[in-house]
């Protein structure tokens, strides 16, 4: 296995047990962040865990030792706020040392608050205010398929972020374009930033959406890595129209107390991070 | 003595829904923010009269729009950046073009966001704010001010902008709309005259202003007598203010949480250059991009606190030559 292509390794028991473990990682090392940063986003972080393994230790084509390699796949976290989940799969992946996750959202430090591709190696769209992922996708994917290059580009976005407008502008243009070298995935925890999608803004029917927008959609559960493989290969194959993943999601996802609450429609742990005592029994009892 | 803190957002929440109560026609909406904004106070009172559109500023705006055109006074809430940045062109052609009833209250205004980092920042509201024709721009200095502010831009009609920050600020003003013992009265466009002074005059607006108050002190001790006038108004610009301090100390220093260019250092350099055109030293960001870090240590970083009021001060002086 070379670190620049990965995704030939059959979906066995072995790769879902090391995917798995990495995103159990991903998991503790968001919480942990957080709880240090005194600030950020643990809800959404923990719901994507799986999807970004998933994607940076199978699917990417990447090389930390060059991430400016012409080569790379592109990923775009569209919902830049889950940030921290996103620096524990780069520093997993060796784009930079561990360490570096602990400075998170302080002065000087190379983590920003959102994803800055400027100040961080690994990151190639500067992200944070939603609804603007898609549409950098779709420029990607065009310049690849200018180029007559095989990169391909995946794209991360919030189920609360599809009330931007412009994520509907971005999804008509790649359905226009025929876009086929873009996976977008929405991580469908059904929860926003003050309560549940339903309540604010009701989304449904989500997938006669995408379908009339003129994509392929693919239902799965975003915790079940084998699905999450097996959509990715799936996306790939997918001819003359862009492919979307719905990949329904626990917001707070490993940890059952966040769980709980979120599924109470208690959103408090959105946008706070738990304190020291909370972080204690939280990394005790957190799974998946 | 100890700072006194209060956040600015629940006064404009607690404000919000003192209004709804005298009011039936105000209506608040809001983009998926309410807790942070506190418009979720007004939503609890008020459930039929809030709207929540979720994370779409642009549709928020041109709704507000829709319900100002109506009769309604409509108050939209988001942070700044997405507020002025998402829905500028909604709030230039739906609101401030037809001159509509829409008060655009953001909160997370500037750079004491802090660990969000530059995507949440926004030091540039007041220059895009200010340059629409028909839009009022509100910056209150502190909690106290944003009570009294947002009850006089419910009672102005037209479009208003107005900015408020994220963290616990010192209070400039005591309960009341009190300075010094004295109780004020907040009208749009009138600047408040904090102090006095015979050396310079420090022109300031938001969270600078308790800085300048800070600075006052520090140049006291090195023998200078620096005055403070807080611009809680950015347009209409309080000419006759920025003149008088003109004519009596010939030296300004404007300060504020914003890009040096366009915003109050903007605003006052006009008024000089075509009346009285006395030097001035702007303090501000210098036209960058900020980072994540704890508010006032990027204060420290980026030059917003009182020292570098000081260190303007002098500047300006040496200029004038005194
Ligand atoms: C344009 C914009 N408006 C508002 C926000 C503030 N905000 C941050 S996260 C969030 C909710 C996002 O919900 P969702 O996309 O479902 O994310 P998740 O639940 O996966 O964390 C909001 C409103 C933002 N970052 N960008």
């Amino acid at each position: 296995m070379t670190p620049f292509d990965q995704k030939t390794a059959p979906h066995d028991e072995r790769l879902i047990k090391k995917l798995s473990e990495i995103a159990l990682t991903i998991r503790r090392n968001s919480l942990i962040m957080t709880t240090k940063a005194a600030s950020g986003h643990p809800g959404g972080s923990l719901s994507c865990a799986d999807i970004l393994a998933a994607i940076y230790f199978h699917q990417l084509r990447y090389d930390p030792e060059n991430p400016n390699w012409g080569g790379r796949d592109r990923f775009i976290l569209s919902k830049g706020h889950a940030a921290p989940a996103f620096y524990a799969a780069l520093a997993i992946a060796g784009f930079f040392p561990t360490e570096e996750l602990w400075k998170l959202r302080k002065l000087g430090s190379m983590l920003q608050g959102h994803p800055d591709m400027r100040k961080t190696p690994g990151v190639d769209a500067s992200t944070g205010t939603l609804g603007q992922g898609l549409s950098i996708g779709v420029g990607m994917a065009l310049a690849f398929r200018l180029d007559g290059k095989d990169n391909r580009v995946y794209v991360l976005l919030g189920d609360g972020e599809l009330d931007e407008g412009q994520v509907w502008e971005a999804a008509m243009s790649a359905a226009h374009y025929k876009i086929d070298n873009l996976t977008a995935i929405v991580d469908y925890n059904r929860q926003q930033l003050s309560g549940c999608t339903e309540k604010i803004m009701n989304l449904e029917p989500i997938v006669d959406k995408w379908k009339a927008f003129g994509w392929h959609v693919i239902q799965i559960d975003g915790h079940d890595m084998k699905q999450i493989l097996d959509a990715l290969d799936e996306a790939e194959k997918i001819k003359g129209k862009p492919t979307v993943i719905l990949a329904y999601t626990i917001k707070g996802k490993g940890v059952p107390m966040l769980e709980k609450l979120f599924l109470a429609g208690d959103c408090k742990y959105h946008g706070t991070p738990l304190t020291e005592t909370e972080l204690a029994r939280a990394l005790e009892e957190l799974y998946g | 003595m100890a700072e006194k803190l209060a956040l600015m957002r629940d006064a404009y929440g607690e404000t919000l829904v003192e209004l709804g109560r005298r009011n039936n026609n105000i209506v608040v909406l809001d983009a998926d923010l309410s807790p942070s904004t506190k418009t979720s106070l007004f939503a609890k009172e008020f459930p039929e009269r809030f709207f929540d559109v979720g994370v779409a500023e642009a549709n928020m705006i041109s709704i507000a729009a829709g319900l100002a055109s109506v009769g309604k006074i409509a108050f939209a809430s988001t942070f700044a950046v997405f507020g002025v940045e998402k829905g500028l062109n909604q709030f230039k052609q739906s609101v401030a073009y037809p001159n509509l009833n829409v008060k655009l209250v953001t909160t997370h205004g500037g750079i004491s966001v802090g660990e969000d980092g530059s995507s949440h920042f926004c030091i540039e509201d007041l220059a895009v704010m200010r340059s629409l024709p028909n839009v009022t721009v509100i910056v209150p200095a502190d909690a106290v001010e944003t009570r009294v502010a947002t009850r006089a831009i419910a009672e102005h009609f037209g479009p208003v902008f107005m900015r408020l920050s994220r963290p616990k600020t010192p209070l400039v003003y005591d309960d009341g709309y009190r300075f010094m013992g004295k109780e004020l009265k907040f009208e749009i466009g009138k600047s408040i005259t904090l102090r006095e002074g015979r050396d310079v005059t420090i022109l300031a607006t938001g969270l600078m202003v308790a800085e300048s108050l800070l600075a006052v002190q520090e140049l006291a001790k090195e023998g200078i007598d620096a005055g403070v006038i807080n611009f809680h108004t950015i347009k209409p610009i309080d000419r006759e203010a920025i003149l008088r301090a003109a004519t009596s100390t010939g030296a300004l220093v404007t300060a504020e949480e914003h890009n040096v260019i366009g915003g109050l250092g903007g605003a006052v350099a006009e008024v000089l250059v075509e009346e009285n055109p006395v030097p001035m030293v702007r303090v501000g960001i210098q036209d960058t991009y900020a980072e994540s870090g704890p508010w006032r240590e990027l204060f420290a970083k980026y030059g917003l606190t009182s020292s570098d009021i000081v260190k303007a001060v002098k500047k300006v002086l040496k200029r004038r030559g005194r």
